[in-house]
């Protein structure tokens, strides 16, 4: 590999680390970003293995930690764990859908000194999420969002936008108004894992876009200095790609459930990674020595248009896995960006999601709901039909 | 959005309650973290932030700063950083 030798130039410390705990989840999202193969990754790191790599990775300087998954609530170490990290010093965020949390819950997280929960939705209807998240799941939530404030926590809301959720921003921005939300954020499908697979039903169109984004500002601008909204253009209908993860191995560090180590959450799928594990290695090897944080540092690694581009140190190029995905070459500039000869990929996804919104084509696969069992079927083409869902 | 986030001399900048402002020792930095992340602070951006503390207003803060950095004048730069701050959500603007 061409960058087995390359000794870091004193890299950055880690600054952000996400805790994925588990991949199990209640719920079965078509937009998750979860590896499809997630159901072959069962051997999960146990408490004793978390809170060493919790202890690690505070000493390097990681401040900021994010407990996700899957569904973090479902570890029932999770207390333990955000207790341990409180005391590490770490600023703790728990990133949940709400299922399987409870006042009794809630509470302890308090007294274990989580700083923040962040509630993701959905969408605002309760048909459109129980259809998206393929289970009963709004009423439990709303609960759990006004808990959350009860207890004396800012209230965050996360709600995915996508081609079936998109047009529902204003009753999505209504009900936070009415759940006095303090933060909200309008986060865009990131088209990974299941999200990637399942894009030709999800990608909005244009027009969408158009729609939404007036309301979005509206909101902004009416809601100034009592709710925050946080709302991005999906990078999809961008001309430049998104700076990702700050650069390669540059401060964000994340954990598997299994222990693997990656420098973004997506890392896993390219070809050529040596996915070292917390079990075998230090946080601290992982970080400065492994070949796989090393592998996009800096700008040695990559190709024209990236080069030679004035723009490098803006954006790093984009995407690695974007651009492994919609090129087939890590190294190349994430198609995102209208000087990438890939471009057109872009475009295109885009052209096809207008012509299928419009009924006029039909998208190849039908939608697939992120579950264990579509998981293990995906594993093992043939043995297990894919449970499909949704009408086409 | 632009003429709203214009901060005046008589202004009193404070940090949003949503954002932690601390010292890291590792890192040798100062860093702001919030629910959706954490950015890693440079000193003079971290020497403003500290000062936005709901008491002082913008021109107090610049003369401050003035007093203990530099003989060029810092507020044009201030008052620009106060601006993108504001923008970002960072801090909260009582006139
Ligand atoms: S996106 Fe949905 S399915 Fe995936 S982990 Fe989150 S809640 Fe579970
Ligand atoms: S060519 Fe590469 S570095 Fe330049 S703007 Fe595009 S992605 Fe960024």
């Amino acid at each position: 590999m061409s960058n087995s030798g390359y000794v870091p130039n004193l890299p950055n410390k880690p600054l952000w680390l996400l805790a994925e705990l588990t991949y199990a989840c209640p719920l079965q999202c078509a937009y998750c970003s979860n590896p499809l193969e997630f159901a072959k990754y069962k051997n999960e790191l146990s408490t004793d293995d978390w809170k060493r790599v919790l202890r690690e990775a505070r000493k390097m300087g990681a401040a900021q930690l994010g407990f996700s998954g899957g569904e973090p609530l479902v570890r029932q170490d999770l207390e333990e764990l955000i207790a341990e990290a409180r005391q590490l010093g770490f600023y703790t965020n728990l990133i949940t859908s709400g299922l399987g949390m409870d006042e009794k819950r809630i509470k302890a997280f308090k007294d274990a000194g989580l700083d923040h929960i962040q509630v993701s939705f959905q969408a605002a209807s309760e048909e459109l999420n129980n259809l998206i998240a393929g289970t009963d799941a709004f009423r439990h939530k709303l609960e759990m969002a006004r808990l959350v404030k009860k207890y004396g926590y800012e209230m965050v809301l996360c709600f995915v936008l996508h081609r079936q959720s998109i047009d529902q921003i204003r009753d999505v921005l209504e009900l936070c108004v009415r759940l006095d939300a303090d933060y909200v954020e309008l986060a865009t499908t990131q088209y990974y894992g299941w999200a990637y697979h399942n894009r030709e039903h999800l990608l909005p169109t244009r027009e969408q876009l158009q729609r939404a984004e007036p309301v979005a500002h509206e909101f902004q601008e009416r809601l100034k200095g009592k709710m925050r909204i946080f709302y991005v253009v999906p990078d999809y209908y961008e001309v430049r790609p998104k700076a990702c993860m700050n650069g390669w191995g540059a401060v964000f560090l994340t954990i598997a459930p299994d222990g693997t180590a990656l420098p973004c959450h997506a890392a896993r799928q390219l070809p050529g990674m040596e996915l070292p594990n917390v079990r075998q290695h230090s946080v601290e090897w992982i970080w400065n020595q492994s070949p796989d944080f090393n592998r996009f540092r800096g700008f040695e690694w990559m190709k024209e248009p990236c080069r030679s581009c004035p723009e490098k140190e803006k954006d790093f190029g984009g995407c690695r896995c974007q651009a492994y995905m919609l090129t087939g070459d890590a190294a190349n500039a994430d198609p995102v960006c209208d000087k990438s000869p890939h471009h057109h990929v872009i475009t295109d996804a885009i052209d096809r999601a207008a012509r299928i919104a419009a009924g006029k084509e039909s998208a190849a696969k039908p939608i697939l709901f992120r579950n264990p069992r579509n998981s293990r079927a995906l594993l093992d083409v043939g043995t297990t039909k894919p449970e499909a869902s949704l009408p086409a | 959005m632009t003429e709203n986030n214009t901060v005046a001399a008589g202004d009193v900048p404070q940090l949003s309650p949503l954002y932690l402002l601390r010292w890291e020792e590792p890192q040798q930095a100062h860093v702001m973290l919030y629910p959706e992340g954490v950015v890693k602070l440079n000193e003079t951006a971290a020497a403003i932030l500290l000062l936005c503390d709901g008491q002082r207003t913008a021109a107090e803060i610049i003369a401050d700063l003035n007093s203990r950095y530099t003989s060029a004048d810092v507020s044009a730069g201030v008052y620009r950083f106060l601006e993108t701050s504001h923008a970002k959500g960072w801090i909260r603007i009582k006139s």
